[in-house]
């Protein structure tokens, strides 16, 4: 007789408190009684901080009316925004004339997907339409004055749309500089290369705000009698000074990832300076820098709140022109929660679009 | 061909094709440019002094300011007599105070998140990860704004205060919390702190040298907590508790008595740390995961206890990494504290180059002194760094 068991048992299932949702509950929230404190009280605090925050916007919240008196609930009152929206968005850009900012919208928002999506493949046309075409038009359609557009002044723009000008215009001025300046830091000339150090570490070691101070300040000095510029232009000129320096430190380090056997290769193929880092280093060293620009200009997009102390209307400060209405008094909470709300989605959705560029680039260095 | 043809051939060709001749060529250029750059701006900038009818020079700085300070630190201010040099020694006192609590903070502040975002807890975890994602991407002028405007000004009047205990008091004037008041004799409790101080680093060097002959671990970091209490309360009670204790109280329209921080103040610090907290938790996440993880299996190999390993092992080396962007952002605090300007704390860049310059007119001045001070800041701090740097760097055969 045969006591010996001669077929394989079946598998037994691992202990239910090791798999599923207990088992993953046990390792990443109650692994020590220290960790299951620490779980406990977090979870508390998400409770807490939840519960206010959706009873604050949502559930004691007004969305409905006109005027301060619909502001009835304990909680948020979004009346404020609702009534000020066009102003939030456009600033004092004539109400018959927001049609043109839509159009240099929608014109951006096509080059854009067609620039930075991977739908077209070969980047040449979307390029030029992004940087050379939309420019163009959109300086005509915001500003007016031909094609019987009618003129509508800087001191009018504002809001949501003029910060969006603020950042797109710095960083337009600021990478092709930056680019200049990394270079000239990288040069063989020494007088080129301290010229270019003293600049950029001078930008580097100086507050915004006092860079803001001396455009708008200083600049009306530095020019001769009867040439002035108006206050938006004065500030385009600081932040795009500004960001230069901070986008030739980016490129500098793109351009020292590049080995030196690139250019050595490149003269050796009979390519001159211009040539080899036209077609040669700048092209991989961009490359390797796209992550760090793209975060370079979230910080520019987060500087341009800044213009408020020189006086422009950008959405920061056209929210707080609002929020001190003698009509609208105690909106403060609502105002900077909704800037906040506007800046997080953009700095955010920008540094995903930064992580995803990354992984996407990652290819070639590959072993 | 001979040595001298060859030699004429070189010759022929043009020097512009030779490219060192090429670099002297165009940095003559650009000197050329850049000087009369400098010129033409130069003499603009004179012939519009000249209209405007303001005198350059720094004579300014000794005529008086004639205007209101909020919050004075450490000088004796009055807005008939002092003079706009006094406003800028109290803008530079001010933006040091707030930068260096600041920088305080938000290490801390850092440090923790930074070890809460490895946490293997995953809520813990995510409540970091959501207070890293949320505040980096939100302008710090935003925040500045919403600690100021939206939840410090809310706070209760001054008859409504609200009270932690008894004496510390919270309303719309800022917070309120008793003063500590030297009497005379309270020098020797200053004397027995500097001495508990320079016992540690005895007792530090000591014990090193203890556990290299013997290999016993002297507890190091109790003692110099028990020195550092210990000393001075014994200093106290021998000349007599020589300090009274001003409690704040009510007074007609604000707080008297006790000390005070202004809602300003707490507005920037909370802002500026909160914000570069964010930052430096990134940073410490990323420095600790660079140590690779044999380090920590070797150290707990060798029998070291979860603490000693994250303090002896880990910390040493994820500090290598941590340094130099900890740095840069200890400068951008101290730059983004001239943010100061938008909530009316009175810093140099809202004192100086923002009072002072509109009464004045001295705009070149003011900058330019206003852009001396950060640059030298930021030197200073890179200098520091740069030795502690040198200090924890690896020593390489």
């Amino acid at each position: 007789m045969a006591i010996v068991k001669t077929e394989r048992h079946e598998d037994l299932p691992p202990p239910a408190s090791q798999t599923g949702v207990i088992g993953w509950m046990r390792e990443n929230l109650f692994s020590s009684p220290l960790n299951a404190l620490l779980t406990v009280v977090s979870l508390y605090v998400i409770w807490w901080a939840v519960s206010g925050i959706v009873s604050y916007a949502f559930i004691n919240a007004n969305f409905v009316g006109e005027t301060r008196e619909d502001c009835t609930g304990t909680g948020a009152c979004w009346v404020f925004i609702k009534a000020r929206f066009g102003q939030i968005m456009y600033g004092f850009y004539p109400v018959e004339e927001r049609w043109r900012v839509d159009i240099g919208y929608v014109l951006a928002a096509i080059g854009l997907f067609l620039v930075l999506s991977d739908v077209v493949k070969n980047k040449k046309w979307p390029a030029v339409y992004m940087f050379v075409f939309v420019p163009v038009v959109c300086y005509f359609l915001f500003y007016g004055g031909s094609f019987g557009l009618e003129v509508v002044e800087t001191s009018q723009w504002g809001g949501l749309f003029l910060t969006l000008v603020l950042a797109s215009v710095s960083i337009f001025v600021a990478l092709p500089l930056g680019i200049v300046l990394a270079l000239g830091r990288r040069s063989s000339m020494p007088i080129v290369r301290m010229l270019c150090v003293g600049f950029i570490e001078f930008v580097r070691g100086v507050p915004l705000i006092t860079v803001l101070f001396m455009a708008s300040v200083m600049l009306p000095l530095f020019l001769p009698e009867g040439m002035n510029f108006d206050k938006l232009i004065r500030a385009l000129v600081g932040m795009s000074l500004f960001s230069a320096a901070y986008m030739a430190e980016v490129v500098r380090g793109g351009l020292q990832a590049i080995p030196k056997g690139q250019m050595e290769a490149a003269k050796s193929l009979g390519l001159g300076y211009w040539q080899a880092m036209g077609l040669i280093i700048l092209p991989q060293a961009l490359k390797i820098a796209i992550p760090s620009i793209v975060n370079t200009f979230i910080g520019l997009f987060k500087d341009t709140t800044l213009v408020l102390i020189i006086g422009l209307l950008d959405l920061l400060s056209i929210v707080k022109a609002g929020t001190t209405d003698k009509e609208w008094v105690g909106m403060a909470t609502e105002g900077y929660v909704f800037v906040a709300a506007v800046f997080w989605v953009f700095c955010f959705g920008m540094s995903r679009y930064s992580i995803w560029l990354e992984n996407k680039l990652h290819t070639g260095h590959k072993r | 061909m001979t040595a001298e043809a060859a030699d004429l051939e070189v010759a022929k060709i043009n020097k512009f094709r030779d490219p060192r001749y090429r670099a002297i060529f165009y940095q003559i250029v650009v000197v050329v440019l850049i000087a009369l750059f400098v010129w033409y701006v130069g003499h603009n900038t004179a012939v519009n002094l000249e209209k405007r009818g303001i005198a350059s020079g720094f004579g300014f700085l000794s005529q008086p300011a004639g205007f209101g300070i909020g919050i004075v630190l450490l000088m004796d201010y009055s807005s008939q007599t002092s003079t706009h040099l006094d406003v800028l020694i109290i803008g530079i006192i001010n933006t040091l105070a707030v930068s260096i609590s600041g920088i305080f903070l938000a290490t801390l502040i850092g440090f923790i998140f930074g070890v809460l975002r490895l946490s293997k807890n995953w809520v813990v975890n995510k409540i970091a990860a959501v207070y890293i994602e949320v505040i980096r991407n939100i302008p710090l002028l935003v925040q500045l704004m919403f600690w100021y405007f939206a939840v410090l000004s809310v706070l209760p009047l001054v008859k409504d205060s609200i009270h932690i205990g008894d004496n510390f008091l919270i309303n719309n004037r800022g917070v309120s919390f008793p003063a500590i008041i030297p009497a005379s004799g309270f020098w020797l409790i200053t004397v027995a702190l500097l001495v508990a101080i320079v016992l540690c680093f005895v007792v530090k060097n000591w014990a090193h040298k203890r556990q290299d002959l013997t290999g016993q671990i002297f507890p190091v970091f109790w003692t110099s907590v028990g020195l550092i209490i210990v000393l001075p309360v014994i200093a106290s009670l021998i000349m007599g508790n020589p300090f009274e204790i001003n409690y704040p109280e009510y007074g007609r329209f604000s707080i008297t008595g006790g000390w005070s921080l202004e809602p300003e103040f707490l507005a920037l610090l909370l802002g500026l740390s909160i914000y570069t907290g964010a930052f430096i938790a990134e940073i410490v996440r990323s420095g600790i995961n660079a140590v690779s993880h044999g380090q920590t299996e070797a150290a707990h190999s060798l029998g070291l206890s979860p603490g000693k390993t994250t303090r002896l092992v880990v910390l040493p080396q994820a500090l290598r990494v941590i340094v130099p962007p900890l740095t840069s952002q200890y400068l951008n605090l101290v730059k983004n504290s001239s943010l100061a300007t938008a909530i009316g704390y009175a810093d140099i860049t809202a004192l100086f180059a923002g009072t002072s310059l509109n009464q004045t007119g001295q705009a070149i001045e003011c900058i330019m002194i206003t852009m001396i001070f950060y640059l030298s800041i930021s030197l200073l701090i890179s200098m520091f760094m740069n030795w502690y740097n040198k200090r924890i760097a690896l020593v390489e055969r």
